[in-house]
């Protein structure tokens, strides 16, 4: 089902795609030592175009756990791309030297282009404001194991629902399963896109948009924060207005519910305060290391089926 | 009741594009590249009455067979409008014109973050249509949509 497939964006994937990765993953963590090998013989290719700590070194881990092999494009001020080659060219070059390749890349489209270009499956690692498919399957994987289901739940969504990959991807991924109710929680200028809100219209999901947090904490199952964008605001005093409405405190979680998850693509900045890391809700560190397994379930199904 | 006299005289054989939203008339004759010097005897009609436009253009080429390009252009600026082929004097085939589902290469997306406006990316444009009624396009690669108001406003100051 997977097999061969390109992963561009959450919209292309169905709830059995996202089932059988979890399936895979679960398998992985019962016992990594018989994965060890299944990839062996085989090369992943990563092209990073723009920074990335977690993701780049989450694919290469899960690759070399496979007992795959990686190859990596190095940084574009030391490849071929800052003597003016285009994207195109380099995936090309990419595509004849290995079997997968992974890409993250500043402009909206570049992973499509990627993979009308290769033969070989192209795996999208975030591309323009939109799309970052694998981590919207992290996100989920860690709400299943976490609350031992997906559906059911109220999940709050909170920061730059406008410009952020990971929230719109984890968004998009949503609308696959059958939550209770969804609150996006953020400022005016950071809401949702229209063409996010038809999709969510479209799903059924029942959603609603609020600016502040303390309202809906108590209803919450998963909150999922993620990072305001200074720039995102012509104005800086603005910025520094809303700013405060949107951290996460010990303070602000007086009204959560026991099982309450906190989950956060990472990296944060300051919309965690360091004092809520010790508490049962924080989830996000544990939800970035599954960023390992759920990339070996992807890689090992695209590559073996 | 006496039929209303017409306004231009009947074609003998070519195409008429009845049905054009009103104003648009100049706009489709020039996507059509027709600029009145290849010879075609050509009658243009502007803000008639219609009963499904309020009012309407119509275009009337003596001796013209539409590619099915053009076609696709017009369903894109007038996505209401007829086509009627002519042959001694009887309409011979009408077909509405109708966008086409996937439209590739002449618009743009309007995201310049988008890799198909990137100059040295070999890559067309691509659109897939997602609405009709109102018309409504998608980039197939960055997923932003083109309404019927950007598409006209782009063909339009292009010719």
């Amino acid at each position: 089902m997977l097999r061969g497939r390109d992963i561009i964006s959450v919209n292309d994937l169905s709830r059995r795609d996202f089932e059988k990765i979890f399936e895979a993953a679960d398998e992985i963590l019962k016992a990594p030592e018989r994965w060890s090998a299944v990839l062996k013989g085989r090369i992943m290719a990563t092209a990073f175009f723009e920074p990335s700590t977690r993701t780049r070194l989450s694919f290469h881990t899960a690759m070399l756990r496979l007992g795959g092999e990686v190859i990596d494009l190095g940084e574009t001020e030391k490849s071929s791309i800052a003597k003016g080659e285009n994207l195109s060219d380099t995936i090309r070059m990419l595509d004849s030297y290995s079997d997968v390749i992974v890409i993250r890349h500043r402009l909206e489209g570049a992973a499509k282009l990627a993979a009308e270009i290769a033969e070989k499956p192209v795996i999208n690692a975030g591309d323009g404001s939109r799309n970052h498919p694998t981590q919207a399957m992290i996100d989920l994987y860690a709400i299943r194991r976490f609350h031992e289901r997906i559906d059911g739940l109220t999940i709050g969504v909170l920061g730059d629902l406008k410009y952020g990959r990971a929230t719109n991807s984890f968004i998009a991924a949503l609308t696959k399963f059958r939550i209770e109710r969804l609150y996006l929680i953020s400022p005016p200028q950071l809401r949702v896109r229209d063409d996010t809100r038809e999709l969510l219209v479209e799903a059924g999901v029942e959603f609603r948009e609020v600016e502040r947090l303390e309202g809906v904490m108590g209803e919450l199952d998963v909150l999922y924060a993620s990072r305001i964008q200074r720039e995102r605001f012509p104005d800086p005093s603005e910025y520094e207005m809303v700013r405060g409405s949107y951290v996460i405190t010990g303070e602000s979680l007086r009204s959560a519910k026991d099982s309450l998850a906190i989950l956060h693509p990472l990296p944060r900045v300051d919309e965690i305060s360091f004092e809520v890391d010790s508490t049962s809700y924080a989830k996000y560190f544990e939800q970035a290391a599954l960023g390992v397994p759920v990339r070996m379930a992807l890689l090992k199904l695209i590559l073996m089926g | 009741m006496a039929e209303k006299p017409l306004l231009v005289a009947k074609i003998r054989n070519g195409t008429i594009i009845d049905h054009i939203p009103a104003g648009r008339a100049l706009s489709i004759l020039r996507l059509m590249r027709i600029t009145g010097k290849e010879g075609f005897t050509v009658a243009l009609v502007m803000n008639v009455e219609s009963g499904k436009l309020g009012r309407k253009d119509i275009i009337k080429v003596e001796g013209l067979a539409l590619r099915p390009e053009d076609t696709d252009k017009i369903a894109l600026l007038a996505p209401m409008a007829t086509i009627n082929v002519v042959k001694d004097y009887e309409v011979v085939e009408k077909r509405k014109a109708v966008p086409p589902k996937i439209v590739e290469g002449f618009l743009r997306c309007k995201n310049p973050s988008c890799v198909t406006n990137q100059r040295n990316e070999p890559v067309k444009p691509r659109f897939r249509t997602v609405s009709y009624e109102p018309l409504k396009l998608v980039c197939e690669y960055c997923g932003l949509a083109l309404t019927f108001d950007d598409i006209a406003r782009q063909l339009e100051s292009r010719t």
